[in-house]
C-alpha cells in the first residue's frame, strides 16, 4: 500500500468510525441534550437493537430482512424506552446524576436479561449479499485500498438519520415544541403545551435511534450482551465534544473523534490511542469548556 | 476613604445574539450612597446587576470600582473587591439553618485557614450577632433557611450581603412580595445601611421607592431614560411615556 | 457528637475490633477487605453527597493506591537485578525507571496517599477551573476509568496486563500470607478506617463541610459570596482520591492481587452503591452500605450466580427513585455538615415531613 494509500484508508476508516460514534451518540445527546437525562442504559438499547435485528434474520421474509431488521430494532427500541420514561426517568427529572445512576441499573437488568436470553456468547448478524463486496480505489491510482460496503451502509444509516432528525426538530411543528420546551419549560407549559409528553416523545426517538443504530452495527461486530459497554463511553465523550442541545456539534464531534481516533492508530497501538483520546478530550475541554457548538444563554452557567 | 465615585458604569453594552439588553449605558454612584433603578419589565435592570457582578460579559463598556476595572474579573473576585449582590429569587442555602447562612457569607470565612475551623472565631461571632440583630432575626438563627417566612428570607438575604462587606451593595426587589408593614421595614433597614455601604436596589414598588428618599434612574430598552429625585422623574414626559397605559405604575398609592 | 451517638459508635467499633476472636477465618478475610472498601465509600461521601459532585472513576484512585503497595510487594524479597516474575515474561531485561524507587516501601507507603491524590488534585482541576458541569466532571471520570483499565491492561510488560499484580513478596520483612500478619493487617485497616472517619467527621464539622453543602445546593450563590469554589472541590476530590488509595492498598495487601479488573467503569459505578445504598450523606451509611452490600454479593453470587447483577440493577433503581436518602435517610441521624437530618436537598421536594 502507497503513502497517500495508508492516508486514504485511514481516512475512510475516521469517517467509518465517526458514524458509527454519531449512531451510538445521537441518541444520547437528544435526551441529555434536551432533557437533561443521562441515560447510562443507551447502550444496552443498542445492544437491545442488535438483538432484535438477529430475531428478524431469522424470519423468512427474504430480500426484506434488512428493512424489516432496522425497523424492528427501532420500534422494539422506542417501546422499551417509552417504558422506561414512564417508570423511571420521568420520577427524576432534574436530577440528572440520579438519572445515570438509575439507568445504569436498568442497563445491568438489561444486560443480565440478554445473557439469560440469548447467552453470553455474541450472535451475528450476516449483511446480505449485496452489501458483502467492497469498492476497489485501484482505478484511481489507490491498490491495496478498499472501501466494504457495509461500512459505507453505516455511514449512509447515519446520515440519514442526522438528516431525519435535524429535519423533524428545525422543520416540523412538533420540532418547535421541543425547542420551546427546552428554552423554557414553565413558559412552554404556561402556552398550554403538554411538556411531560414532549419529554416522552424525545426519549422515544432518542431510544429509537439507539434501537435503529444497534442493528446497524449489528452488521459489523457480534451483538453481546455488553456488546452497549463498548459504545457507551465515547458516545459521551462525542456528546460533551459536540456541545449541549446541538446535531451538529454532536455530528462534527463524532466525525472528529473518529478521523482523530483513526490517525492515532497510525502511529500507536488501539489502546493506547484510547488513552490519547482522553488526552485530547481533557486538552479540548481547557479551550472550549462547552464544546463545539454553544449557544449563547442568558447567564453565563446554570445549573 | 478616597474621594471620587465608588463605582462607573461607562458606555456598557450586553448583547445577547442580536438583542441589546444594555445598551451604551453609563452611571456613576458615589460612596455611602442609595440610588433606584426603576423600569418597565424588559428594561435591563438585572441584565445591569448581572453585568456588574460578573455573570454577563459585557460586548462593549467597562465597570470600575474605585478606580480598579472589573469588567472582566471572575464572580468572587468581585465579591472580594467590593460589590455583593442580592438575587431576585431568593438564593439562600435551605438546609443550613439562618446563622449557618450568615457565617458562610461572611468575609472572614475565606481562605484555608477559615475553612479548617470548626466553630467561628470571637470576630465572627460578633459579627454574625450584629447582622441578627441589624436583619431581626435573632430568634430565627436556628432555623434552617428554607423554613423562614417570604420576608424572613428576604432579610437574611440582605444580611449575607452585608455579611460579605461589601462596599457597594446590590439589591434586586428586595421588597417584592412582601406586606405593606414588612416593605416598610425594609425600606428602614435599606436606609440603616447606608452607614457603612452604598447600595443600588431595583424594585417596582413605588411606596418602597418613595420611602427610600433617594435619588432614582429609570431604564428603558437598556438605556438611562432619566436620573433624579423621584418627584422628578414621575413628572418627566417621557418616563410617562414610557409606562404609559401603567402610569399607575408610578403612583405610590398603589398599594 | 451527642453522647448517645458516640456511645454507638464505640460499641460498634468495640465489636469490630473483636472480630478476630468471634469470625472464622473466611468471614474475617472479607469483613477485613470489606471494611478496606468502605473507606473508600467515605470519600464518596465526601465528593458526591456533600459536594455534589459525582465520580464514576473511584476505581482509578483505587486502582493507584493498590498498585503503588503492590509494585514495593513484588520488588521485595528479590534480589539485587532480579526483576519481577512477568518482566522477565515479557522479555524487559531491566527494571524500568519508574518502578525503581518503589523498592523503599517508605516511598510506596507514601505513594500510596500521595499519588491517587495528586492525580485526582489534578484531574479535578483541569475540569472544574474551566466551569465545566457537573454531570460532564461524571462522564469525564468514567472516561478516566476506561482509560486507566485500557493502558494497565495493554501495557503487559510494566503492569502485568490483566492479571494484574499478584504473588507478593514481604512487607517490612513479614508475609502477608503468613496467619499472624492476617489479623494484624485486619487491625491496620480497622485503624486506617477509624482515622479516615474521624478526619471525615471533623471536616463535616469545619467551615469547609459546610461550604461542600453550599457548594452542592447553590454553587453560583456560594460564588457570589466571593469564595472560589474551585479549590474546595479540588481539596474534596483530592481527599477522596487519597481514601480510596488507602482503600486499594489494603485491600491488595489483604486479597494479595491487584487488577485492572476492580479499576475500570463497571467496579467504580458499583461502588457508587455503596454509598447510595447507605445514604449518601451520611459516613456512619457509607461504611454500612459498603458492608452490606458486599457481603450481600458474595452471599448472592456464590448461592445463584446470574441473580446478582438483577440484585445490584435493582437497587441502583429501588434506592435512586424510592430512597434516595439511603439507609441513612430512614435512621436520620445528623453526621452530615448542616442539619441533614431535616432537609433532604438532594431531591426537589423534601423527602421527610
Amino acid at each position: 500500500m502507497t503513502e497517500l494509500g495508508l492516508v486514504a484508508s485511514q481516512l475512510f476508516n475516521g469517517i467509518s468510525l465517526g458514524s458509527i460514534l454519531l449512531l451510538a451518540a445521537l441518541g444520547l445527546a437528544l435526551s441529555f441534550g434536551l432533557m437533561n437525562v443521562i441515560n447510562m442504559a443507551h447502550g444496552e438499547l443498542l445492544m437491545m437493537g442488535g438483538y432484535l435485528a438477529y430475531l428478524a434474520y431469522r424470519m423468512p421474509v427474504g430480500p426484506w430482512r434488512l428493512p424489516l431488521a432496522l425497523l424492528l430494532a427501532a420500534a422494539g427500541a422506542a417501546l422499551f424506552g417509552a417504558l422506561l420514561e414512564l417508570t423511571v426517568v420521568r420520577r427524576l427529572y432534574g436530577r440528572p446524576l440520579d438519572t445515570l445512576l438509575a439507568t445504569w441499573g436498568v442497563s445491568l437488568l438489561m444486560q443480565q436479561g440478554a445473557r439469560s436470553l440469548f447467552g453470553p456468547v455474541g450472535v451475528e448478524v450476516t449483511a446480505p449479499d449485496w452489501l458483502a463486496g467492497a469498492i476497489p480505489l485501484r482505478s484511481i491510482g489507490l491498490p491495496g485500498v478498499e472501501l466494504p460496503l457495509v461500512r459505507l451502509f453505516i455511514i449512509a444509516v447515519a446520515g440519514v438519520v442526522l438528516a431525519g432528525l435535524a429535519l423533524v426538530l428545525t422543520r416540523s411543528r412538533w420540532g418547535r415544541l421541543v425547542r420551546a420546551v427546552q428554552e423554557d419549560r414553565d413558559m412552554a407549559e404556561a402556552l398550554g403545551i403538554n411538556s411531560r409528553r414532549v419529554d416522552l416523545v424525545i426519549f422515544m426517538i432518542g431510544t429509537g435511534v439507539a434501537g435503529l443504530a444497534g442493528a446497524a452495527l449489528a452488521l459489523i461486530a457480534p451483538v453481546t450482551p455488553t456488546v452497549g459497554q463498548s459504545y457507551i463511553v465515547y458516545a459521551f465523550l462525542v456528546v460533551i465534544v459536540g456541545g449541549l442541545g446541538s446535531l451538529t456539534g454532536t455530528a462534527a464531534a463524532a466525525l472528529a473523534v473518529g478521523l482523530l481516533s483513526a490517525w492515532l492508530q497510525v502511529f500507536t497501538s488501539v489502546s493506547l490511542a484510547d488513552v490519547l483520546l482522553l488526552v485530547v478530550v481533557m486538552a479540548f475541554i481547557q479551550v472550549r469548556p462547552r464544546g463545539i457548538v454553544t449557544r449563547l444563554s442568558r447567564a453565563l452557567e446554570e445549573a | 476613604m478616597t474621594n471620587g465615585p465608588l463605582l462607573q458604569v461607562e458606555h456598557l453594552t450586553v448583547s445577547f445574539d442580536d438583542f441589546k439588553a444594555i445598551d451604551d449605558l453609563s452611571l456613576t454612584l458615589e460612596p455611602q450612597s442609595v440610588r433606584v433603578l426603576i423600569g418597565p419589565n424588559g428594561a435591563g435592570k438585572s441584565t445591569l446587576l448581572d453585568a456588574i457582578i460578573g455573570r454577563v460579559r459585557p460586548s462593549a463598556g467597562r465597570i470600575v470600582l474605585r478606580g480598579t476595572d472589573i469588567t472582566r474579573m471572575p464572580a468572587h473576585r468581585i465579591v472580594r473587591a467590593g460589590i455583593c449582590r442580592k438575587f431576585q429569587t431568593p438564593g439562600l442555602l435551605d438546609s443550613l439553618t439562618v446563622y449557618e447562612n450568615l457565617a458562610l457569607a461572611d468575609a472572614r470565612g475565606r481562605g484555608w485557614r477559615a475553612a479548617l475551623r470548626t466553630r467561628p472565631t470571637r470576630d465572627q461571632q460578633v459579627r454574625t450577632e450584629q447582622i441578627l440583630q441589624l436583619t431581626g432575626l435573632t430568634a430565627e438563627r436556628h432555623r434552617p433557611a428554607g423554613r423562614l417566612a417570604h420576608g424572613q428570607k428576604q432579610w437574611l438575604e440582605i444580611g449575607m450581603v452585608v455579611a460579605s462587606d461589601a462596599e457597594l451593595l446590590l439589591l434586586d426587589e428586595p421588597a417584592a412580595g412582601m406586606s405593606h408593614g414588612e416593605r416598610e421595614q425594609t425600606a428602614d433597614l435599606v436606609q440603616r445601611l447606608t452607614t457603612r455601604h452604598s447600595v443600588l436596589v431595583i424594585d417596582h414598588d413605588m411606596a418602597f421607592v418613595e420611602r427610600l428618599r433617594a435619588p432614582v434612574s429609570v431604564l428603558h430598552m437598556g438605556r438611562l431614560l432619566k436620573e433624579g429625585t423621584l418627584q422628578e422623574v414621575r413628572q418627566d414626559p417621557q418616563v410617562r411615556a414610557v409606562y404609559l397605559g401603567r402610569a399607575d405604575e408610578l403612583e405610590c398609592d398603589c398599594a | 457528637m451527642p453522647r448517645r451517638e458516640f456511645l454507638v459508635h464505640l460499641l460498634v467499633l468495640g465489636v469490630l475490633a473483636l472480630g478476630p476472636w468471634w469470625l472464622s477465618p473466611y468471614n474475617l478475610s472479607l469483613l477485613g477487605r470489606f471494611l478496606a472498601m468502605s473507606i473508600l465509600a467515605l470519600g464518596l461521601t465526601v465528593v458526591w453527597g456533600w459536594g455534589g459532585f459525582l465520580s464514576l472513576g473511584q476505581g482509578v484512585f483505587f486502582g493507584l493506591g493498590g498498585y503503588a503497595l503492590a509494585m514495593n510487594l513484588k520488588l521485595a524479597g528479590l534480589a539485587p537485578g532480579d526483576l519481577p516474575d512477568f518482566m522477565v515474561w515479557s522479555g524487559l531485561d531491566h527494571l524500568p525507571w519508574w518502578w525503581a524507587p518503589f523498592r523503599h516501601p517508605v516511598v510506596a507507603l507514601a505513594a500510596v496517599v500521595l499519588v491517587p491524590a495528586a492525580v485526582a488534585g489534578l484531574f479535578a482541576w483541569l475540569v472544574f477551573h474551566r466551569r465545566v458541569r457537573g454531570v460532564y466532571f461524571a462522564l469525564l471520570t468514567q472516561a478516566f476509568a476506561l482509560a486507566l483499565a485500557t493502558l494497565l491492561i495493554s501495557q503487559q510488560a510494566y503492569t502485568g496486563g490483566f492479571n494484574g499484580l499478584t504473588d507478593y513478596g514481604p512487607l517490612f520483612g513479614v508475609h502477608l500470607t503468613d496467619a499472624s500478619a492476617q489479623t494484624t493487617l485486619y487491625a491496620v485497616t480497622l485503624g486506617a478506617l477509624c482515622a479516615c472517619y474521624g478526619l471525615a467527621t471533623w471536616l463535616s464539622r469545619s467551615h469547609f463541610g459546610r461550604l461542600l453543602v453550599a457548594i452542592r445546593d447553590g454553587e453560583n450563590r456560594v460564588r457570589c459570596l466571593g469564595y472560589d469554589t474551585v479549590p474546595y472541590k479540588v481539596a474534596a476530590f483530592a481527599l477522596a482520591g487519597a481514601f480510596a488509595g488507602v482503600a486499594g492498598a489494603l485491600f491488595a495487601a489483604q486479597v494479595g492481587v491487584i487488577s485492572p479488573a476492580m479499576v475500570g467503569v463497571v467496579p467504580s459505578i458499583e461502588m457508587l452503591i455503596w454509598v447510595a445504598v447507605g445514604g449518601r450523606e451520611s459516613l456512619a451509611g457509607a461504611v454500612l452500605g459498603c458492608l452490606l452490600v458486599n457481603f450481600g454479593k458474595d452471599w448472592v453470587s456464590s448461592a445463584m450466580p446470574s441473580v446478582w447483577l438483577f440484585v445490584m440493577g435493582g437497587l441502583f433503581i429501588v434506592v435512586v427513585t424510592v430512597l434516595p436518602q439511603g439507609i441513612g435517610g430512614l435512621l436520620a441521624r445528623r453526621s452530615a455538615p448542616g442539619p441533614a437530618a431535616d432537609a433532604a436537598p438532594m431531591t426537589p421536594e423534601p423527602a421527610g415531613p
